[in-house]
């Protein structure tokens, strides 16, 4: 009995230290394959020419295959969500960590958490037909699926996860510190802003990095309202992403067209490998 | 002079406390406006098109009927099939981390690890499912490949909150059981686990989130397909759209918004349903 409780110890050990490295495995995994599928295009087309070319014609009898338009679009789509997405983030956070009651947040602080969670298809559903119009009609485009449909649509996409973790850096601020400006005659509102929004500046950070590569890794809700043709990115064009590129062909693709796209993929990964190097650059600096 | 140049200042200062209070309600409020007409939207447009026979029915051109009973069973098959593999896996990995590991780099390694798997854009988990999956084991596009993608996805989401809910075990109830001379498996099992099962419940409704509302990684790996198979094992074998997937071939792909604004609103009341079940465990958690 005893000898059979030892063995279990033992291999319920080996058992938990497997599933433990389960998640480098698949790191390494993803990565791996992501690479080995992705590199033979790169070498094959011309790291210089895949990178900064800027004609995508996959399909033409004398395939081009230039990336720059979907890199620099991922990147100004990202900004243009963030110029709007930042600065409505973080305010709300402030609201929900300081000024709101408890009564006010609690209706609010789901509502945000509910935002994250609806799928990305809705949001591209709610652009294409709310949106897309409108800006069609307030700027008498031709067409409404523009970068900055996708701008609009990607902000909003990224609200939660900004509020999300600005609030709970927000709410680690030590008290003492409020109490301190308040006592030397700050208002509450001069507080919040010049003590808590600074004491709290590297967890607003990540959240706001957190949020870069939820917009640059955005597929679905792009695609329905960007236009997905491949030009050079201009707010009243239509574009396409990193993400939707390697989507929007990937159905049909095969040859050097279907590798290349993998190589989009790799090019993708490594913006975000980048990402999350910066995030953990950041929260890595706070905790130490 | 002096008391000019006072005044002056106490005003800008005062303007500058009333700018920014208002920028900070104007931003809550854009926040909750934004949620709520989202949900609005979707319901006014969708909830009109949902019907019995919309929910209890498969689209076929020959019959004239449209329904999403098919999509239903799959997203179902696909939650089954990826908590059963995801849930052991991943509770087994947080309890490496917090019960077993020893050395502080290997879980850093680790937990950057599950960093990485959840800051990935679903449309390379698509990409690298299709490769790993579809082609290199076999499995075509299949539900099964979708599964296994979604098993890997879902994996960071389900370690982070059993780690949290981990962590929250007092260490002398672990102190305790050991010194009452149970080995650590027991003591795991019998103390720490059953302690921690509103945590770990939590994660499982957040990763059923998470599935309800992918699109990108399942395209590629499981699919569009809308056929009711025989029986479970025929139906992991085949392509299965999920609602999310449905979604968006019914609006982009065919261009009809009714059943996209239906479906749509399904997934909403679902998203809702899903987090308040998320608050309530988590609640629950708390309690304890």
């Amino acid at each position: 009995m005893k000898k059979l409780q030892k063995t279990w110890e033992e291999i319920m050990k080996v058992v938990f230290f497997l599933c433990g490295m389960v998640a480098i495995v698949m790191v390494v995994l993803i990565a791996g394959y992501v690479t080995i599928a992705g590199l033979p295009a790169i070498i094959e087309i011309g790291p210089i020419e895949f990178l900064f070319g800027t004609v995508w014609n996959s399909t033409a009898k004398e395939p081009e295959f230039g990336i720059l338009p979907f890199i620099l679009t991922s990147i100004w789509g990202t900004v243009g969500a963030l110029i709007i997405g930042v600065p409505v983030g973080i305010l709300t956070a402030l609201f929900l960590s300081k000024i709101a009651s408890p009564r006010v947040a609690g209706i609010l602080r789901p509502a945000v958490e509910l935002m994250a969670a609806v799928p990305s298809v809705i949001y591209g559903l709610a652009g294409m037909m709310v949106l897309v119009p409108f800006l069609m009609n307030l700027f008498g485009l031709k067409s409404g699926t523009c970068l900055l449909a996708a701008m609009l649509v990607l902000s909003m996409m990224v609200l939660p996860t900004i509020i999300s973790v600005s609030e709970t850096a927000l709410n680690a601020v030590p008290e003492e510190y409020e109490q301190a400006s308040l006592a030397l005659g700050a208002t509450k509102i001069e507080t919040i802003f010049k003590v808590s929004l600074p004491a709290a500046k590297s967890g607003i950070a990540a959240g706001v990095v957190l949020g870069i590569g939820r917009a640059v890794g955005e597929t679905m809700a792009v695609m329905m309202v960007a236009g997905n043709v491949a030009n050079m990115p201009g707010l009243f064009k239509s574009v396409t992403f990193l993400t939707t590129a390697v989507a929007k062909e990937m159905s049909y693709a095969s040859g050097l067209q279907r590798e290349a796209l993998f190589s989009i993929a790799l090019v993708l990964l490594v913006f975000i490998m980048i990402i999350n190097g910066v995030l953990n650059f950041i929260v890595k600096r706070k905790d130490g | 002079m002096g008391e000019r140049m006072e005044k002056t200042y106490q005003w800008k200062r005062r303007a500058g406390i009333v700018i920014l209070q208002g920028l900070v309600w104007a931003s809550a409020i854009a926040t909750m406006l934004l949620v709520l007409s989202l949900i609005a939207y979707i319901m006014v447009k969708g909830l009109p098109h949902i019907s019995w026979e919309f929910l209890s029915s498969t689209p076929s051109v020959l019959k004239k009927t449209m329904g999403i009973l098919p999509n239903i069973l799959n997203t179902l098959y696909l939650v089954l099939f990826s908590l059963v593999f995801s849930l052991p896996l991943g509770v087994g990995a947080a309890v490496y981390l917090t019960e077993y590991a020893t050395g502080r780099r290997l879980v850093r390694v680790v937990e950057f690890a599950v960093e990485t798997l959840a800051g990935i854009p679903s449309v390379i988990y698509g990409l690298a499912g299709m490769l790993l999956f579809s082609q290199m084991l076999g499995f075509k596009t299949s539900l099964l490949s979708g599964g296994c993608t979604m098993v890997i996805m879902i994996l960071p989401t389900i370690i982070r909150t059993t780690q949290e809910a981990l962590r929250t075990v007092p260490q002398a109830c672990r102190e305790g059981a050991l010194g009452l001379g149970a080995p650590k498996w027991y003591m795991i099992r019998t103390v720490v686990l059953p302690s921690c099962r509103a945590g770990i419940l939590t994660g499982c409704i957040l990763s059923v989130g998470r599935i309800v509302g992918e699109s990108a990684a399942l395209l590629f790996t499981a699919g569009v397909g809308t056929v009711i198979a025989d029986n479970i094992l025929e139906a992991f074998s085949k392509s299965g759209g999920t609602l999310s997937v449905a979604l968006y071939m019914y609006v982009n792909e065919r261009g009809e918004f009714e059943v996209g604004f239906a479906i749509a609103a399904v997934l909403m009341i679902l998203v809702l349903l899903i987090n308040g079940l998320a608050k309530l465990t988590a609640n629950l958690g708390k309690k304890k």
